[in-house]
């Protein structure tokens, strides 16, 4: 099945993209032709039951996996093919994650969290220069998740709320183009959910991230642009937008 | 940056790695205390041997010796006297040695070196190892004050003994169980305070036929104390010191014990400077005929090196070569066994030697350094010293097997947080160097505690021997088994420092396989990882 788009180029697209996992001595097919395309600024959700592959078309799009056959594209390019490195700086500079288990490092407090990727992708000389800034930038961040009180905290001194909060601003501290956001509600009471969803809402709108959400509730999903739905690894239905947008 | 944080972080919060390094630890401690150990026990060994010995030794090959020793000086001075900061002759000659104690004379093979102890000194500290001798003075065959007060007073009373046994013999019948006591007349002379571990700490008495009174002996005058005391021609004056003297080794005729009451190792001393020993060797000449002299201790030897100490009699040359026969009766030349020469610069001891070994004719003329000369002995100290060096070394690298084995557990306990970090764009190198980092810094921290403790050791590893000993009742260090009256050390700055390293090294490989593992996890497993 494909997805047709009318936009000239899509931001991020997946084409024809194949993906198993060998379980013993048995492959497991995942994935069984995807045709995705995400738009620039557009808010995308992925819905499916468990096993039906969202996650993993999510870890293709972020290059965390290469696909068995088909390409992903990055503004026109492929990038599924790039050497490690390559695939890493893109991961780093284009790319932001948010986890269902937050995945923060647990030695770390909250401030060194959401600085992670900027030390990533610095030297550590060139960290030590610009550090007075980047210090700036994290606590702006962090203030916009409302954070600034937990600082020197460590994970497991946070709240799960606390800690997906952080995962977004260490999402967001990298300045990246999309943020792979996978079920970033789905460990948390349906409050503290809705919180997060209106903060990836917000960055959405007023920031035009582009974000692709894997999620299997209905509800949530239903707050994206638009939704892909995948049974079996293919794509089911074909996502009706919420609210269109010109891009979508 | 994100590697030296997390290297850091993970230094602070997993304290079972900093357990695994506790062997690395030990290892490098006990690789610092062996080897300052074996190195002070090799650096004062070979101080005394050289001391002993001098640099360079050229030995005639036959016990008779060489004539015309002149001309053996000028040849070697011809050959490497711009290199050579004094040389002295000697005679040296496999000799029996006979002390009495009591009613008793004990025999001892001892090497026995005839001296000049003016030239002597000027190859070696001589004075250094004479117990009653002023260090850096030139020793002389004189005597000492207290010597001869000591030597007077017991030949006077020998001579007491001899004259009443000659007045007043007790009746035959009973001359096999006899009991001697002084007279009240006979006031006996202080004795001479000659040593700390003379006679007074014995448990014995070294004098039992003089100052015993209820000793049963049958005759003892009989002829035991002529011999011992006086030369034929020097009995008219019995206090006077033979003609032949030696210094006799100090392990010869001392004995450790330990006293019961403090549970001290002493020496038990039987012959003292003033003493006469009884010397028997052989002539030089066809065919070598026994020849034996009597001759007063004037002082005694110890080098600490028990080897030599309990080996070596040094005697007045020109008596011993006159014993020997080594005077030529019609020019008067007199020959000898050894010519020991010191060197100004003891590094060219081997060029020396191949000058010399050049100059000298091979067949008659043996030309060895003190190294050569005492080869086995420093060959078994190095052999040792590498050998425990091969064992210990495996300490520590069981010690990177450990850390191994502690590392891959950490790496998998870690294998979410390198997802994380992949997803976040850490190149695989990247995670790769957390983990040698991780591995240097413990082992930076393994090997730096173990030789801040390996050096406090050394430091104070009498004070940590005795302590020992107090707290087990066993003596670990025996005075009476090793050379030194303690444990010698000696650092070398250089050996802490490659066992150091050595340790680094080990705990760098040991973290290179889970390093690794951990660079190669996939991100997706990773994160996936329960």
């Amino acid at each position: 099945m494909t997805e047709t788009i009318s936009m000239p180029q899509p931001q991020l697209a997946a084409i024809a993209v194949e993906k198993a996992y060998r379980k013993d001595k048995h492959k497991v097919p995942v994935l069984r032709g995807i045709d995705v395309e995400v738009n620039k600024g557009e808010f995308l959700s992925i819905v499916g039951q468990s096993g039906s592959g969202k996650s993993t078309l999510m870890h293709l799009f972020g290059l965390l996996d290469t696909p068995d056959v088909g390409e992903i594209y990055l503004e026109g390019q492929q990038i599924d093919d790039l050497p490690e490195h390559a695939r890493d700086q893109i991961r780093n500079h284009v790319f932001g994650f948010i986890f269902q288990f937050y995945h923060l490092l647990p030695e770390l407090n909250l401030l060194e969290n959401v600085l992670s990727p900027l030390m990533i992708r610095y030297s550590t000389w060139e960290y030590w220069k610009k550090r007075k800034q980047f210090k700036q930038d994290a606590l702006e961040i962090i203030e916009k998740v409302g954070l600034s009180h937990r600082l020197k905290h460590r994970p497991s001194e946070m709240s799960g709320g606390e800690m997906q909060r952080a995962a977004i601003a260490r999402a967001l501290i990298a300045k990246p183009q999309i943020l792979l956001a996978d079920e970033p509600t789905g460990n948390l009471d349906s409050s503290t959910g809705k919180e997060i969803m209106d903060l990836l809402i917000n960055l959405n709108e007023q920031e035009q991230l582009t974000i692709i959400m894997v999620t299997h509730d209905n509800s949530i999903a239903a707050q994206a642009h638009r939704t892909v739905r995948l049974r079996e690894g293919q794509i089911e239905v074909l996502g009706k937008s919420k609210t269109t947008t010109a891009s979508a | 940056m994100y590697k030296t944080l997390l290297c850091v972080r993970y230094l602070r919060t997993r304290y079972i790695a900093l357990a695994s390094i506790i062997s690395m630890t030990l290892g490098v401690a006990t690789m610092i205390v062996v080897n300052s150990v074996m190195d002070g026990f090799s650096t004062d060994m070979r101080d005394r041997l050289r001391g002993i010995l001098a640099d360079v030794i050229v030995e005639t090959n036959s016990l008779d010796g060489v004539p015309n020793t002149q001309d053996l000086k000028d040849r070697i001075n011809r050959s490497v006297g711009k290199d050579i900061e004094g040389m002295t002759a000697t005679v040296e000659i496999y000799a029996m040695l006979s002390v009495q104690y009591g009613s008793d004379w004990q025999s001892k093979p001892v090497t026995l070196i005839g001296i000049d102890p003016a030239t002597k000194a000027t190859v070696g500290p001589l004075s250094k190892y004479l117990v009653n001798t002023r260090e850096g003075s030139i020793p002389d065959w004189e005597l000492s004050p207290a010597a001869m007060a000591y030597r007077k007073e017991w030949t006077t009373r020998a001579q007491w003994m001899v004259d009443r046994w000659n007045h007043n013999p007790p009746p035959m019948e009973e001359n096999k169980q006899v009991s001697f006591e002084e007279p009240e007349s006979a006031e006996p002379l202080p004795a001479p305070d000659f040593d700390a571990e003379s006679a007074s700490d014995s448990p014995f008495d070294s004098k039992p036929q003089v100052a015993g009174k209820t000793n049963s002996v049958s005759n003892p005058f009989e002829n035991g104390l002529e011999e011992k005391s006086f030369d034929k021609e020097e009995a008219r004056d019995p206090g006077s010191p033979l003609k032949g003297r030696v210094y006799i080794g100090y392990g010869l005729v001392s004995f450790p014990y330990e006293d019961p009451d403090t549970g001290e190792t002493k020496m038990f001393q039987i012959v003292k400077p003033g003493d006469d020993v009884k010397i028997s060797t052989v002539t030089a000449g066809r065919p070598p005929e026994p020849t034996h002299f009597n001759a007063t201790v004037v002082d005694l030897f110890k080098s600490e090196m028990s080897e030599h100490d309990s080996s070596l009699v040094f005697c007045n040359l020109e008596y011993l070569q006159e014993m020997r026969n080594m005077v030529d009766p019609e020019s008067g030349e007199k020959s000898i066994t050894s010519i020991q020469i010191k060197l100004k610069n003891p590094e060219q001891a081997a060029m020396v030697v191949s000058k010399l070994e050049e100059a000298l004719p091979a067949g008659k003329f043996r030309v060895r350094t003190w190294e050569d000369k005492q080869g086995p002995l420093l060959a078994a100290v190095e052999v040792e010293s590498a050998i425990l060096n091969v064992l210990l070394f495996l300490i520590i690298a069981v010690a990177g097997f450990g850390i191994l084995a502690i590392f891959y557990m950490i790496t998998l306990e870690k294998t979410r947080d390198i997802g994380i970090l992949k997803a976040l764009g850490a190149s695989s190198n990247g995670i790769m160097s957390i983990f040698l980092s991780y591995g240097l810094a413990l082992g930076l921290v393994g090997s730096g505690v173990g030789v801040v403790v390996g050096l406090l050791f050394v430091r104070y590893i009498n004070q940590i021997e005795k302590f020992i000993t107090f707290v087990t009742g066993r003596k670990v260090f025996d005075q009476r088994i090793y050379y030194f009256p303690e444990i010698a050390t000696h650092v070398e700055p250089m050996m802490v420092f490659w066992v150091a390293l050595g340790a680094m090294i080990i705990a760098v490989l040991a973290s290179i396989l889970p390093a690794r593992k951990a660079a190669r996890f996939h991100p997706v497993e990773s994160l996936r990882y329960e």
